[in-house]
């Protein structure tokens, strides 16, 4: 894989910030665009826009086709069997509140038992936190250790007849930590518990099948995939969608509608209710060309070495700790330095034009765990060189001699 | 922007060794604050002596060189002030920070000016500004009593 190469299919990095070449690290926030997507959503506009569904004339039925296309797409990318699995919603938060919210008016009652883990990010907590309130159901949290990796043994542990979902992340957005998805499924799946997963930073950074993983649930979001703001994934087993019941009520979702009863749409529209973000979803299609373009694996080794690379330099500075060391890491580094808040860093590394992301990463349970407020987070994507670590390191050296750290 | 003009030495000083840090014995208002966005805290603790001066104030918390240097210079300038001098001093702060790079005060002398304007670089940092202004907001939530917390999304 040439990087250089992928990197100039990104033209955000021709541009300068604070008069400094960019150097983009906060990729677990959002990635970057390559030409082929922003082009693809320009072209779509100008060429061929139209809402999709209804309609009769060639622009809807092209619309409609294409908007199709990327659900067959993403099917074939997470390696999901039916194409009515796949629903879009407005991003990852929006699918996991979906499951939250059908599963929940259908499953949950008082006392029943939710189990997520210490290293969720909000949108994978707050949803079942809303069935808490409203079911009173209880919410138990899976452990984690020092280094970051979920205590498979505890979480075992917690399951009890009154256990009703398992809901965990593929991979924490702060530790890099890869989670043993198929592991999870297989303990749940043998007291026939159903497990959703939060793949918002795995489908970007390592291989998903969702058929070998063989969950319930996965919801990822387009935008961290190099592709458009507005779309996110949900992946669930037919079986589910077809007893779960609708989620938001309007246009498009239905097939009937009389004064005393309405019908329901069949998958997947019973759950795409409304004008859809149609030119996002077909642009998205261009996202995973991209990805297939690199090839799954090419890019899993280039991270891989980058994110190596990164952490090695990283621990030669003095004063500097990296947060969590988990057994299998993708490329999310969050750390601290000694003596400065992360908040300072990110300001000092923005003037260099180092984007990188501090604060509690939407993961306020993980830092309390931790005993931090804060950490400062620099993430790698497809496009990062050497060149960038690089340049991080400088900027990091930058920060102690303003703070005048020995 | 400028960072020399953000990280001048007397905020990097007092980000370090922040001055009266603690709880001030025999407090009679306190407050505390809270930034969302960063999870940055303060605990803002006033002793008002019955003619309404204030004989102590300190504070506890956690943050960046900004929102600790910030709080730190804040104790150093109201203490000693009357209820309507400190209310004052804080509004010519967050006009400071907000419109004009200079302090219009009368109850600050020309090195206490000065020592605030170190912070009016913030200004260019538009989301650093709250770092620098959640320690003042606590600082009249305390002494108005107010029982919220102060919330940096909330406040102006």
């Amino acid at each position: 894989m040439d990087v250089n190469e992928i990197k100039s299919q990104f033209p955000i990095f021709s541009k300068k910030i604070n008069g400094k070449p960019l150097v983009y690290l906060d990729s677990s926030n959002s990635s970057q665009k390559p030409l082929s997507v922003i082009n693809r959503l320009n072209d779509f506009y100008r060429n061929e826009f139209s809402n999709i569904g209804r309609s009769i004339h060639s622009l809807a039925v092209n619309a409609t086709n294409k908007f199709e296309e990327t659900r067959t797409s993403v099917k074939n990318f997470i390696n999901a069997k039916f194409n009515e699995e796949i629903i879009f919603t407005k991003n990852a938060t929006e699918a996991i509140n979906l499951i939250a919210t059908t599963f929940g008016q259908q499953n949950i009652k008082e006392g029943d038992e939710i189990i997520i883990s210490e290293l969720e990010h909000h949108s994978n907590y707050v949803p079942w936190h809303f069935l808490r309130e409203i079911k009173k159901a209880v919410i138990k949290f899976a452990p984690i250790n020092e280094d970051g990796d979920i205590i498979i043994e505890k979480l075992k542990e917690l399951i009890t007849p009154k256990t009703k979902i398992i809901a965990i992340t593929h991979l924490s957005n702060v530790t890099g930590t890869i989670v043993p998805i198929k592991e999870i499924v297989e303990i749940a799946h043998k007291k026939k518990i159903p497990v959703l997963v939060d793949g918002c930073q795995s489908v970007p950074h390592i291989k998903v099948d969702v058929t070998d993983l063989d969950c319930d649930f996965y919801a990822f979001s387009g935008h961290k995939v190099y592709g458009p703001t507005g779309v996110g994934i949900l992946y669930a087993k037919k079986k589910w969608l077809e007893k779960l019941p609708p989620f938001i009520g309007g246009g498009a979702m239905i097939s009937e509608v009389k004064k005393d009863n309405i019908i329901y749409a069949p998958l997947p529209e019973k759950y795409e209710a409304g004008t859809m973000p149609t030119a996002e979803v077909i642009t998205f299609n261009e996202s995973i060309k991209f990805m297939k373009s690199i090839g799954i694996d090419s890019l899993i080794e280039h991270e891989k070495e980058i994110t190596n690379y990164a952490l090695e330099k990283l621990k030669k500075i003095n004063s500097v700790k990296i947060i969590g060391n988990p057994k299998n890491k993708a490329g999310v580094i969050a750390f601290t330095i000694k003596g400065i808040h992360p908040h300072d860093i990110a300001t000092i590394l923005d003037e260099d034009g180092v984007a990188i992301r501090a604060g509690h990463h939407c993961c306020q349970i993980f830092h309390e765990k931790m005993n931090l407020t804060a950490t400062a987070r620099a993430s790698i994507g497809v496009y990062n060189t050497k060149d960038d670590i690089d340049i991080l390191c400088k900027a990091i050296e930058n920060c102690r001699k303003i703070f005048d750290l020995k | 922007m400028d960072l020399k003009q953000l990280y001048q030495d007397i905020i990097l000083e007092h980000g370090k060794s922040p001055r009266n840090l603690g709880k001030c014995e025999g407090y009679s208002h306190e407050a505390k604050g809270y930034n969302p966005l960063c999870g940055d805290k303060v605990h803002v603790y006033i002793k008002l002596n019955s003619e309404k001066k204030v004989e102590g104030l300190t504070f506890e918390g956690e943050g960046c060189a900004i929102s600790l240097a910030s709080a730190s210079i804040m104790t150093e300038l109201v203490k000693g002030k009357s209820f309507d001098e400190a209310m004052d001093i804080m509004n010519a702060f967050l006009n400071m920070i907000k419109n004009t790079s200079e302090i219009q005060s009368k109850h600050l002398d020309e090195d206490q000016k000065t020592k605030l304007m170190s912070l009016s670089g913030v200004k260019q940092f538009p989301m650093r500004v709250k770092c620098a202004t959640l320690s003042w907001h606590t600082l009249v939530s305390a002494l108005e009593k107010k029982k919220e917390e102060v919330n940096t999304e909330k406040v102006d």
